[in-house]
């Protein structure tokens, strides 16, 4: 019994001393300064190089610390003026000439003008460009169509497009389109992504790996020196973790809260933000073989699927039922006559029964996660229920992200019937351009992996492709709209309403339907 | 003994060298590829293959593992593709980071499950034994993820005596303390699973030691009973419970993975989760060579430990 007796007495002295230390420390770690905000992020980033980056969560810091020549204007996704002031647009809609902002200074002293421009698209688009070594550059494609970039005077810059593209612009206000300092490039060479130097409101200060990076205030900032002093990008994971940060005070600002987190954030002391983008979350339909080949059967899934109940009970009201092909956040593109198909499943059994396609078995892909996906097994089940209750025997095969990419771009012929997909695009021409169209088959090098054609959508959408004017664009594309949506390639579920939730000290956030973070008029007391 | 350590290191190298064809065969045969990966949705055939010869991933297999083998016998793992910088940077930081969180639950387990066990026997029947039976059974029940959200739960969001994740703290100094502070909730969360098993088998290796011959001839010859239990018994029940250490440490070292992604620890483990979501090749392979040479060094570590507690294993 002695021996107990030790062990016992021991152990609460070492409890006691333990406990004393840590709560001597206690009181440091509460709360974050003020005039600093701490963002929780869902990754580290892969580099501050906007050339080199894919992932929306590198653009939330990207977006803050460099400017491109064009950007988005607040609340829409239509182009203004940036790092240029305005342009002009040649007839054949071929050249395009920039006048830049005069005056402005990279965060290294050097100065941004048009050898600078010249310097970032050449580096991007030209193999023999002595810092193109600085890539790979995933998403150099989207300038796949400029041919040269010239300057005409130290602030003039003119682009040579070798067909008219309209979605240039947009392109330009895209991360990818962001300018860096060529002096800062040609310093750090391949160490360029941890060492960034742009123009944007907040210039970089530190990356500690894994923890935290650092950017400070711009004070000479050509639009106005930032409100905040410092933000702090913390990369975190897992989104119960992320959680409980901004529940402990750890974290002032939080996006991608997983909707069965935000009923924790109800009450004064958080604002819950929400922001529809251009997102959209569908099925894709083998309308080769089986039988989706029949229009009737694609359009009774889209009525046999109860998209209400998936946006509301699973994915908690953090999405909104798409209606076709082009999420909303488009505003000038969309076309607002369309209505989502209603769920009906009377309707989807006659139809069904017409085609003479009940009790048909169907494969269904499934993936685990990936980007956009939103809660992809909890859809996939539902809408497997849905269809079972229609009289479709559906069976669903779920793999990994990565593999499911791999088993869903080359085409679903031989393998499924339908697969599940989300997209998230700057321009209302990229999906439906690279998966509607018959010469984006996946042979072709597109991504319309359910072999969907209809000649009349090819000629809208190339079309709309050379127009410069908005409107005729516009036309163009609510006229494609109205066609696919008859046509039911897919089955349009959901548009994901991006969600970000902040302390009440932060003020004057804003979500924007592009999807970035823009931090610059934020403040924190 | 050094020429059974040196046969035990030489050992080690085909080891090793099966790890690595091992590793970088799975790295190959799984599907999808890192260029798909960094695309996502813009992974069309044609940027693919432009991307994969920009990352030299369309050399032969049987050359690009050679390369890889020849240039880490340099000193040279390569660059990940998905952090963009050197491998050897990423893991040496990422593992110093797994060893202190591994190490600190090691030796928590270590001491205490040692400690719980010797009672036990000590007290076998008695109340003391039936409380720490009772608390291994539960610490062995609860997946260690699990606890370790409900600790963050009720510590940190709740009571705010913890930082919820992290080691260290985005502002002020880094000392000691501070790393302690943040190190508590999740070394103890990974030790309480391992200290049930090693409460377990320290019982049961010490009741057997305890029925043996010279423990009655020490009693006999007037030894205390604390004599008895800490000096004679528990020297020859080690024997039995360092292999069961040197399983533990693997243990902790594979259940810091969960341990490191719910703490957001900025470990080994988390690292590799990480890299084989996003089929960064380089960083995978890298990571698991490096983890698995400190495991192989760790076992030969344990064997030559036993071997100087009990000299008839030295072989």
């Amino acid at each position: 019994m002695s021996l107990a007796h030790v062990t016992r007495r021991g152990l609460m002295t070492a409890g006691a001393a333990l406990a004393f230390a840590f709560g001597s420390v206690t009181g440091a770690f509460a709360q974050t300064p003020p005039g600093v905000l701490i963002v929780g992020q869902i990754a580290e980033p892969k580099a501050l190089d906007p050339a080199a980056v894919t992932a929306v969560n590198d653009f939330r810091i990207l977006m803050n610390v460099y400017d491109g020549l064009v950007r988005y204007k607040q609340g829409t996704l239509e182009v203004e003026p940036a790092l240029a002031t305005d342009w002009t647009i040649s007839e054949d809609g071929t050249e395009y000439t920039f006048k830049l902002r005069e005056g402005v200074k990279f965060h290294d002293g050097t100065d941004f003008n048009a050898d600078a421009v010249v310097f970032n698209f050449e580096r991007m688009l030209k193999d023999d460009h002595p810092f193109h070594n600085t890539g790979p550059f995933p998403l150099a494609f989207f300038f796949s169509a400029v041919d040269k970039v010239e300057a005409l005077d130290p602030m003039t810059v003119k682009f040579t497009l070798n067909a008219p593209y309209a979605p240039f612009l947009s392109n330009l206000a895209y991360p990818t389109g962001l300018i860096v300092s060529p002096a800062a490039v040609e310093t750090f060479g391949t160490d360029f992504g941890r060492n960034p130097s742009g123009t944007g409101p907040f210039k970089f200060a530190e990356w500690r790996s894994n923890e935290a990076v650092v950017v400070e205030a711009n004070p000479d900032y050509w639009g106005g020196a930032p409100a905040l002093n410092a933000v702090v990008f913390r990369p975190i994971t897992d989104a119960n973790t992320r959680t409980a940060e901004m529940l402990a005070g750890g974290i002032d600002l939080m996006v991608e809260v997983p909707p069965v987190a935000l009923s924790e954030f109800q009450g004064d002391a958080y604002r819950i933000y929400e922001q529809a983008g251009p997102h959209l979350w569908f099925l894709i339909l083998n309308a080769k073989e089986g039988p989706f080949a029949d229009k009737r059967v694609r359009q009774a899934a889209n009525y046999a699927i109860n998209k209400e109940a998936i946006v509301n009970d699973v994915l908690e009201g953090t999405a909104d039922v798409a209606a076709g092909p082009t999420p909303p956040a488009f505003a000038w593109a969309y076309d607002d006559t369309l209505s989502p198909y209603p769920y009906d499943p009377d309707k989807a059994r006659a139809l069904l029964k017409e085609a003479g396609a009940e009790g048909a078995k169907l494969t269904f892909y499934v993936t685990e996660g990936g980007s956009g996906m939103l809660d992809p097994i909890a859809m996939g089940t539902a809408i497997q229920a849905d269809l079972q209750a229609v009289g479709l025997e559906v069976k669903i095969e779920t793999y990994e992200w990565n593999t499911f990419l791999g088993q869903v771009n080359p085409g679903l012929e031989g393998k499924a019937d339908m697969a599940e997909m989300a997209w998230m695009t700057n321009d209302p021409d990229t999906l439906p351009f690279l998966a509607l169209r018959t010469d984006a088959w996946p042979d072709k090098g597109g991504f319309n992996s359910g072999y969907y054609s209809n000649p009349k959508v090819d000629e809208l959408l190339e079309a709309a492709r050379v127009a410069t004017d908005q409107a005729e664009r516009a036309t163009l594309y609510k006229q494609m709209q109205e066609i696919v949506h008859d046509d039911a390639p897919w089955v349009f579920v959901a548009n994901w309403k991006q969600n970000a939730v902040t302390s009440a000290q932060v003020e004057n956030f804003r979500l924007e339907p592009s999807f970035f973070l823009l931090l610059k008029d934020v403040a924190k007391n | 003994m050094t020429g059974y350590i040196l046969k035990r290191l030489l050992s080690a190298i085909p080891v090793l060298l099966g790890i690595t064809v091992i590793v970088f065969l799975i790295m190959a045969l799984i599907p999808g590829d890192p260029a798909t990966a960094i695309l996502g949705s813009y992974a069309t055939p044609e940027n693919v293959a432009r991307l994969n010869r920009d990352l030299g991933l369309d050399k032969p297999l049987v050359s690009q593992y050679f390369i890889w083998l020849s240039n880490m016998l340099h000193g040279d793992f390569g660059t990940s593709f998905a952090l963009n910088r050197p491998v050897i940077d990423e893991v040496l930081e990422r593992f110093n980071a797994t060893l202190v969180l591994a190490g600190t639950a090691f030796v928590l387990c270590a001491i205490f499950g040692v400690m719980a066990g010797v009672i036990s026997a000590a007290n076998q029947y008695g109340w003391a034994d039936k409380t720490i039976t009772f608390a291994v059974l539960l610490g062995i029940s609860i997946p260690s993820f699990f606890l370790g959200m409900m600790m963050i739960l009720f510590f940190a969001v709740n009571l705010r005596w913890f930082p919820v994740s992290g080691m260290w703290p985005i502002y002020g100094d880094r000392t000691i303390w501070v790393l302690l502070h943040h190190l508590a909730m999740p070394a103890i969360a990974l030790a309480v699973v391992a200290t049930g098993v090693v409460a377990r088998l320290s019982r049961s290796a010490m009741l057997e030691v305890l029925r043996q011959d010279f423990i009655r001839t020490a009693r006999a010859k007037g030894v205390d009973e604390r004599g008895v239990i800490w000096r004679h018994a528990l020297k020859a029940a080690m024997v039995s419970i360092i292999p069961v250490l040197g399983i533990q440490a693997g243990f902790v070292l594979s259940g810091a993975v969960y341990i490191e992604i719910v703490f957001q620890w900025p470990g080994v483990g988390r690292m590799l989760v990480d890299a084989i979501l996003k089929r960064d090749i380089l960083l995978v392979q890298g990571g698991v060579v490096f983890v698995a040479a400190c495991y192989v060094i760790f076992n030969i570590a344990v064997d030559v430990a036993q071997s100087l507690l009990d000299p008839r294993i030295k072989t």
